[in-house]
């Protein structure tokens, strides 16, 4: 393998894929009252997810892990895609996104 | 040397972009800051030799995910400082919760070790030097992974239809075009073939725009004209009648006949 991973190794890789998962979780507890938010911290955790795939596929040199980044993507894209189609009806609705307005549905 | 100055660069950036995402006041900052930390992914993805993952990440999300988002915060007319409220609260439990998630994430790094036969797992498709990323993926994608492919086709398209179907509504106002009408109109009902006298103009028989029966066929409802429009009209003009002060006669629907 001549990839310049070899220069970094994984180790990196995988330290930037933690951290962004950490500000992702943190993010999601930070912002409890705006939606939009929370979907992108979540964009951020599967980024990191993402990240992880790409380090491993490139250090072993098996393309699987590329694969499934790209479903991960195909994934996230349809996730944010029906998460900002409720977010707009549920303001339509509401004329609110506070997380804390979420409970006609208590199940 | 050059790639590890590259990559930390990089790095750093994403994670400093990553941190005002989620501390931005503005939402439209934070939008801003996700692009940025996409593209230092997409730059990350460049290093690990990924190159169509890195072009993918840049069309899907700065192209599409990200501008949908930011579409969404600027068409929601949200108070978004009222939104900040909570997070002096929040912060202390989101800042223990992360830091034990990191810390455990580094407690398994440290004990962490590749297997020693990671070279003799079969692998699909080597990386080669010869082929280029893309290629290689490809080859991947659409033999070993083709129902995985397909699969994910689908839920593309479901979320679509269900993206589209969440927001579409109907307004009694709404002029929606009838394809059925259109398609049913004849040129005699339409038209009419009038014997002008010369020199004496359409005046003398009612001018142009004189009452028509073909003006009102339109029982299809939902259209422009019918009954259901004409009484969401009306309701209309007694709602602003009523902000006025005056009494709603001769409303717009009635301008028709």
């Amino acid at each position: 393998m001549n990839s310049p991973i070899e220069a970094i190794g994984l180790a990196p890789y995988l330290s930037i894929g933690a951290i962004l998962l950490v500000l992702g979780v943190f993010g999601i507890f930070l912002n409890r009252k705006n939606v939009i938010i929370i979907l992108m911290s979540i964009e951020l955790i599967l980024l990191s997810a993402n990240i992880n795939f790409v380090a491993f596929s490139a250090a072993t040199g098996d393309l699987s892990g590329q694969v499934m980044t790209l479903f991960v993507l195909t994934i996230a894209a349809a996730e944010s895609a029906i998460g900002l189609a409720i977010v707009t009806v549920y303001f339509r609705n509401r004329g609110s996104i506070e997380v804390d307005d979420i409970t006609m549905m208590k199940g | 040397m050059m790639t590890q100055i590259v990559f930390y660069v990089f790095a750093a950036v994403l994670v400093l972009s990553a941190t005002m995402v989620v501390s931005a006041r503005n939402p439209v900052h934070s939008v801003l800051f996700l692009i940025l930390a996409f593209f230092n992914a997409a730059g990350l993805f460049l290093i690990a030799g990924a190159e169509f993952l890195a072009m993918t990440l840049v069309i899907v999300y700065v192209g599409a995910v990200a501008v949908l988002f930011l579409f969404v915060v600027m068409m929601l007319d949200v108070n978004f400082t009222h939104m900040r409220e909570g997070v002096q609260r929040y912060a202390p439990i989101g800042g223990v919760v992360g830091g034990v998630l990191l810390v455990e994430l580094l407690m398994a790094f440290m004990h962490w070790r590749s297997a020693t036969n990671i070279g003799q797992i079969a692998h699909l498709v080597p990386s080669s030097p010869t082929r280029t990323n893309t290629a290689a993926l490809g080859d991947v994608i659409y033999t070993h992974y083709i129902f995985l492919f397909q699969a994910c086709a689908l839920v593309l398209l479901v979320a679509m239809i269900g993206a589209i179907v969440l927001t579409l509504r109907e307004r009694p106002t709404g002029r929606r075009q009838n394809i059925d009408r259109q398609h049913d109109r004849m040129p005699a009902g339409s038209l009419e073939m009038l014997q002008v006298p010369l020199g004496a103009g359409v005046d003398a028989q009612g001018g142009f725009l004189r009452p028509h029966e073909s003006y009102d066929i339109a029982a299809v409802p939902g259209t422009y004209g019918t009954e259901a429009w004409r009484e969401a009209e009306a309701r209309e003009a007694d709602g602003t009648a009523l902000v006025i002060a005056t009494p709603a006669t001769g409303t717009k629907g009635e301008g028709n006949e």
